[in-house]
């Protein structure tokens, strides 16, 4: 306002027009501009409903004509048109299950190695190739354990399970059957080495926030490393490290390609982990082009809102478990 | 020492196989990385050659390349990076800049975060549900509409991320020399901020550039060149899947040499990305 000293006064009145104008642009590119980034965040809420939104619809036909019973029917023959989801939903949850059985236990250790034992100047490397491991894309594992992975566990590791467990009862039926390499079992396996990085990544982050303070006044007590990592470290991040471990677990019951490849895609439910069988996002990859009719697309809808509500449960208690530690801590 | 006890060297033995456990765990990880790599360089590099690049996917036995699907790839890569990184951006600047901790912003974030590791397939069905089915045919524009889904959460977090490292007396001094907000925001946050989001957007380029199954049913796939995104367009993780489960030796020779350029792709992506991030982490 130094120049309304110095000027005249009609110029003064032009230039307070002028600058008016101005300012009433920038309030309007101000206003607009906050309404778009607010439009952008709304979006996101509106792809979570449209997704939810579509595939109920999608999924209706499905639903209306087989009812709840849908979810613990087990034929699925596209010839009769009766669809029933417990196969692929068993066989989700086995491979599933199987992974976490092996990732996690290894995942916290390679967590426990990087934050404890590591030397300074080699953390960041493994640091680094662990999550490389987590960006390689999942279409890599597949193919690598089509050709590469199944062929082995077929000629070794295989028959010796079936050989080491022939005659313990319950084992038995659980590794029994010809060894036909991909099945259950392999696509559980891949998957172990899929979300291992993932689980890693997480407690490795989550294992670093425990206060310095809390671990030294432990080991000034005299405990050794192990009783630091048991005593002190995993109960203080028990939260983080459940919310890492269940963002592993949605990762695995929605991961498609690498299992789509081991699976066998065979809709039946078999009591060993050893024949083949198939997920819900494997029968999706598989068959949803060549789906002829409305009530086989139908179907393979309703499998894949049934994996969305899993998983969103699932990531949505990872979520908000994370989020309270990070409460605590922040 | 005298302090050597039983119980205490019991401790000690316990903890030390516990640490070998450890160190065990973290060579069992790094093996698997080490061995995909091997077998895929192996594979993959034997199969490589100036033809992968010049010629289109050929029918089961005759030679051929890859040219269609990279093509393919990069168009619909492009194309979902730019629908997608602006509005990831536009949210992540909302979530970091004016809705700071307002409700809206709290929601979206966790909404967000689901949406980062939903299944990707689940995002293919969607997308098929709203355009290849009223639109009657698979096209490429549904591929890299899919594939902008999956670009937006990464994009949305990273900027989030990067603007709240902005220093708030950034801010402060903007407006103090009257600097309206949306132009405090695109001039001097952004500008902060701009290696983290371009390293935010080099990870989701990463990221869909290997992703396969929201293609399966939104671009599908085309065994010949195609300029027309308003019809099937081939794509290399998709030319990967059929060829590796077919029968025929020379189209599974030539899926892991399309494995071999996505995954280098990928790394290279991840390691610039990193590369880009790292002097801002240390300062």
């Amino acid at each position: 306002m130094v120049d309304l000293a110095l000027h005249g006064q009609s110029v003064v009145t032009g230039e307070i027009r002028s600058r008016a104008k101005i300012l009433d642009r920038l309030r309007i590119g101000d206003a607009v501009f906050r309404q778009l980034t607010r439009a952008a965040a709304v979006m996101v809420l509106v792809i979570l409903g449209g997704v939810m939104i579509s595939l109920v619809i999608g999924a209706s036909p499905a639903l209306r004509e087989f009812g709840l019973g849908f979810l613990v029917e087990e034929t699925w023959n596209p010839v009769t048109e009766r669809f029933g989801a417990i196969a692929p939903i068993y066989g989700t949850i086995v491979t599933s299950f199987i992974a976490m059985l092996i990732a996690v236990p290894v995942g916290l250790m390679i967590a426990v190695f990087l934050t404890e034992l590591c030397p300074m100047w080699l953390r960041r490397p493994i640091g680094i190739a662990i999550e490389l491991l987590a960006g390689i894309p999942s279409i890599i594992y597949g193919i690598w354990g089509l050709f590469v992975f199944a062929p082995f566990l077929q000629q070794y590791v295989q028959p010796a399970l079936i050989g080491l467990f022939g005659n313990v009862p319950i084992l038995s039926t659980l590794f029994a059957g010809p060894p036909y390499g991909i099945g259950v079992l392999t696509a559980g396996l891949i998957l172990a080495i899929m979300v291992l990085p993932f689980i890693t990544s997480i407690s490795r982050d989550v294992f670093d926030a425990v206060p310095p303070m809390l671990k030294e006044s432990a080991y000034g007590l005299g405990c050794t490393t192990w009783e630091v990592v048991r005593y002190v470290v995993l109960p203080y991040t028990r939260v983080g490290v459940i919310g890492g471990v269940m963002l592993g677990l949605g990762r695995a019951l929605g991961e498609t390609m690498a299992v789509t490849f081991v699976i066998g895609n065979a809709h039946r439910i078999s009591a060993s982990i050893l024949a083949p069988g198939t997920t819900i996002s494997a029968t999706i990859a598989n068959e949803f082009t060549e789906a002829v009719g409305d009530l086989y697309t139908s179907s393979l809808i309703a499998l894949g809102l049934i994996l969305f509500v899993i998983t969103f449960i699932v990531l949505a208690c990872a979520r908000y478990m994370l989020m309270r530690l990070e409460r605590r801590i922040g | 020492m005298a302090t050597a006890t039983p119980l205490y060297r019991a401790r000690r033995r316990r903890s030390g196989i516990a640490m070998g456990l450890s160190l065990a765990a973290t060579l069992f990880g790094l093996g698997w990385l080490v061995l995909i790599l091997s077998v895929l360089l192996y594979e993959g590099f034997s199969g490589l050659s100036l033809k992968v690049f010049s010629e289109m996917t050929p029918p089961p036995g005759a030679d051929g390349g890859l040219l269609n699907p990279i093509m393919g790839s990069l168009a619909l890569t492009a194309l979902a990076v730019l629908i997608g990184t602006p509005i990831g951006i536009l949210a992540g600047t909302y979530l970091a800049e004016y809705g700071r901790h307002d409700k809206l912003s709290s929601v979206v974030r966790f909404i967000n975060d689901i949406l980062l590791s939903a299944p990707s397939i689940v995002i293919g069905l969607f997308v098929y549900e709203i355009m290849v089915a009223p639109m009657g045919h698979f096209s490429g524009w549904a591929g890299a509409v899919a594939l902008a889904v999956i670009v937006i959460p990464v994009v949305l977090r990273t900027t989030e991320d990067m603007l709240t490292l902005v220093p708030d007396t950034l801010r402060e001094a903007a407006a103090s020399i009257g600097l309206p907000r949306s132009l405090m925001i695109i001039r001097i946050a952004y500008r902060a901020a701009s290696a983290g989001m371009l390293t935010g957007v080099l990870l989701a380029v990463a990221r869909i550039s290997g992703e396969t199954a929201p293609l399966l049913f939104t671009a599908l796939n085309n065994q010949f060149w195609s300029s027309n995104l308003n019809a099937p367009v081939a794509s290399l993780p998709v030319v990967i899947f059929q060829f590796a489960l077919s029968p025929y030796a020379d189209w599974q020779k030539l899926a892991w040499t399309g494995a071999l350029i996505i995954t280098m792709t990928v790394l290279a992506l991840s390691i610039i990305a990193r590369i880009i991030a790292a002097p801002r982490k240390t300062s």
